[in-house]
């Protein structure tokens, strides 16, 4: 099932949380949502899974209207919302039965489908308890056994790692990135490293607009801008090298790391390189390379780059 | 119509979960079984096998009970964010709304289900008049229907559980006796106007045993205002946060 966003706006107040949004998810496809705090993620994502009315613009999952076919979207979705709202006062069975029947599941699949997810999301041990007496991790993970027990075909998570110690996120992650190769998939979060792990497709949304829409590779070609290199060059003196090096060519300009290890940075102009140039020269001084590393820009500095204005 | 059950079922097992039903319960049948039987214009006192004592303590402690109940049904919802759960499951507003309104009328109903043993109790001691009785329980379930949908209103209207149910009690002050004391202080059009709004105007036409379509019509309409109401505001989504 496709999901397509057209233009939508959303106003809080004189606000517009949502400005204009459009864009398209495949079936089958893993996006990951990124903004800043406030960005507007989560009220996109609450105008996909139907709570919301949008003010301008309409949503399409699989070709139907969030506006006249809510019911039929609804089916279709597992969504998890922000802070993972749940039955507090109900125990995981009780709860899940609940949401299993509100969604028309069969009665006589109930008992298996309830069993698939307390094993899939890992409740096993915990499956009698109150969901009031649970860990945060463990009621993130009845949260997503409550999006997933319809088997949707879309799952909309929204901050599904937050607060979760780090081997919960890797196991909510591999989770995630199970579930992902047979359902389409949205999922918000301000964790770079988060998205780059489990998405296909990266969305970067700021002030309640679209500012970058690809994968992680084209993000990272399109914030690259000239060739920056870790360089350690040893046997000669540090200035010489330092002389000699901004003489090359292609050189636009160079700065020490560290004097005494010989350590520089050495940025190269607009699209050269000056791998080649490095190598002659220390070939004619009698120098040796210790070191040289190409430094990629960090996701997050590209994601700085683009949402701090 | 199975989607209103099922949240009727989940929200009335929550009330029993977290013993506001059993509390309810048995305040109910403590203060009518005293009042019917033990103290004041109590069965033996009046020496008539009626149940109109019962009825009258009823009235007054329904009026009391359905605002404490209602307070949390939208507002309690908004509040833990199990609203959005339960709106993005292919469950529409009407049927929230619904499920949530029977709910209570389920509980009010089992909180009136053990005082059917008064009416035997009464069937054994004396002449009963069983139209009376019978449409004495009807004008209960009738005027709880309006309180529990005056209450799911303010439960929608304020995020604050105190003040929804505050809110709703106020409200239902008006039917239940200002709008007959107005009636009793103005005459002509006026006076019959606010005879018709008062609650108890029409709950005691029903008791004394005559159904009126007016009466029927009455009930219902007031109900369905705000039931409707509800389901616009929730609608809407202009819910305070």
């Amino acid at each position: 099932m496709d999901i397509v966003v057209e233009h939508l706006t959303k106003r809080y107040g004189p606000q517009k949380a949502v400005d204009n949004v459009s864009f398209r998810v495949k079936g089958g496809e893993v996006l990951g949502f990124l903004g800043p705090n406030g960005a507007g993620k989560t009220t996109t994502m609450k105008a996909i899974s139907c709570y919301i009315n949008p003010d301008e613009g309409d949503v399409k999952v699989g070709g139907y209207s969030i506006k006249e076919h809510p019911e039929i979207i609804k089916k279709n979705i597992g969504y998890l919302p922000e802070n993972n709202p749940l039955y507090q006062d109900m125990n995981i069975i009780d709860f899940l039965e609940f949401i299993a029947k509100i969604h028309g599941i069969p009665k006589y699949l109930i008992p298996e489908r309830i069993l698939d997810m307390v094993r899939i999301c890992g409740l096993e041990g915990e499956k009698h308890k109150l969901i009031s007496e649970l860990s945060k991790g463990y009621q993130q993970r009845v949260g997503l056994a409550q999006a997933l027990i319809h088997d949707p075909e879309i799952l909309i998570l929204d901050e599904p790692t937050t607060g979760l110690d780090p081997n919960q996120i890797v196991e909510i992650r591999e989770l995630i990135k199970r579930i992902g190769k047979e359902k389409t998939v949205i999922l918000s979060s301000h964790i770079l490293a988060e998205v780059e792990a489990t998405c296909d497709r990266i969305l970067i949304i700021n002030n309640g607009r679209i500012v970058v829409d690809g994968t992680a590779e084209d993000l990272r070609k399109q914030a690259a801008g000239n060739e920056i290199l870790k360089l350690g060059i040893q046997g000669g003196d540090v200035n010489d090298i330092f002389e000699n090096l901004l003489n090359l060519e292609t050189v636009d300009s160079v700065d020490f790391i560290d004097i005494d290890k010989q350590l520089f940075e050495v940025q190269s102009l607009k699209e050269e390189t000056s791998v080649k140039a490095i190598f002659d020269l220390c070939v004619q001084n009698n120098y040796y390379i210790s070191e040289l590393t190409p430094t990629e820009k960090k996701l997050e500095d590209i994601f700085r780059q683009l949402t701090l204005h | 119509m199975k989607q209103i059950l099922h949240i009727a079922y989940r929200e009335l097992n929550s009330f029993f979960d977290s013993l506001t039903a059993y509390v309810l319960i048995v305040i109910f049948l403590g203060f009518s079984g005293f009042f019917t039987w033990i103290y004041g214009a109590d069965v033996f006192f009046l020496g008539q096998a009626s149940l109109d004592t019962f009825f009258t303590v009823a009235y007054w402690s329904l009026f009391i009970f359905i605002p404490a109940l209602t307070m949390r049904s939208i507002a309690g919802e908004l509040k833990a964010g199990t609203l959005e759960l339960l709106l993005t499951k292919p469950v529409s507003d009407w049927q929230l709304i619904l499920g949530k309104f029977l709910s209570t009328f389920f509980l009010i109903g089992i909180a009136l289900t053990p005082t059917l043993f008064y009416y035997f109790t009464l069937w054994g001691i004396g002449p009963v008049d069983h139209s009376a009785i019978v449409l004495g329980y009807l004008g209960l379930l009738l005027m709880s229907m309006v309180y529990i949908s005056i209450g799911l209103l303010t439960s929608c209207l304020f995020s604050n559980p105190i003040v929804a149910s505050l809110t709703a009690m106020s409200i239902g002050i008006f039917f239940h006796i200002i709008f007959d004391v107005l009636a009793a202080n103005f005459v002509g059009f006026t006076g019959s106007v606010f005879s018709f709004l008062s609650l108890s105007t029409h709950f005691e036409s029903i008791t004394r045993g005559v159904v009126d379509t007016k009466d029927l019509i009455y009930f219902f309409s007031i109900s369905f205002f705000c039931l409707y109401s509800s389901k616009m505001i929730l609608s809407n989504r202009n819910l305070q946060v």
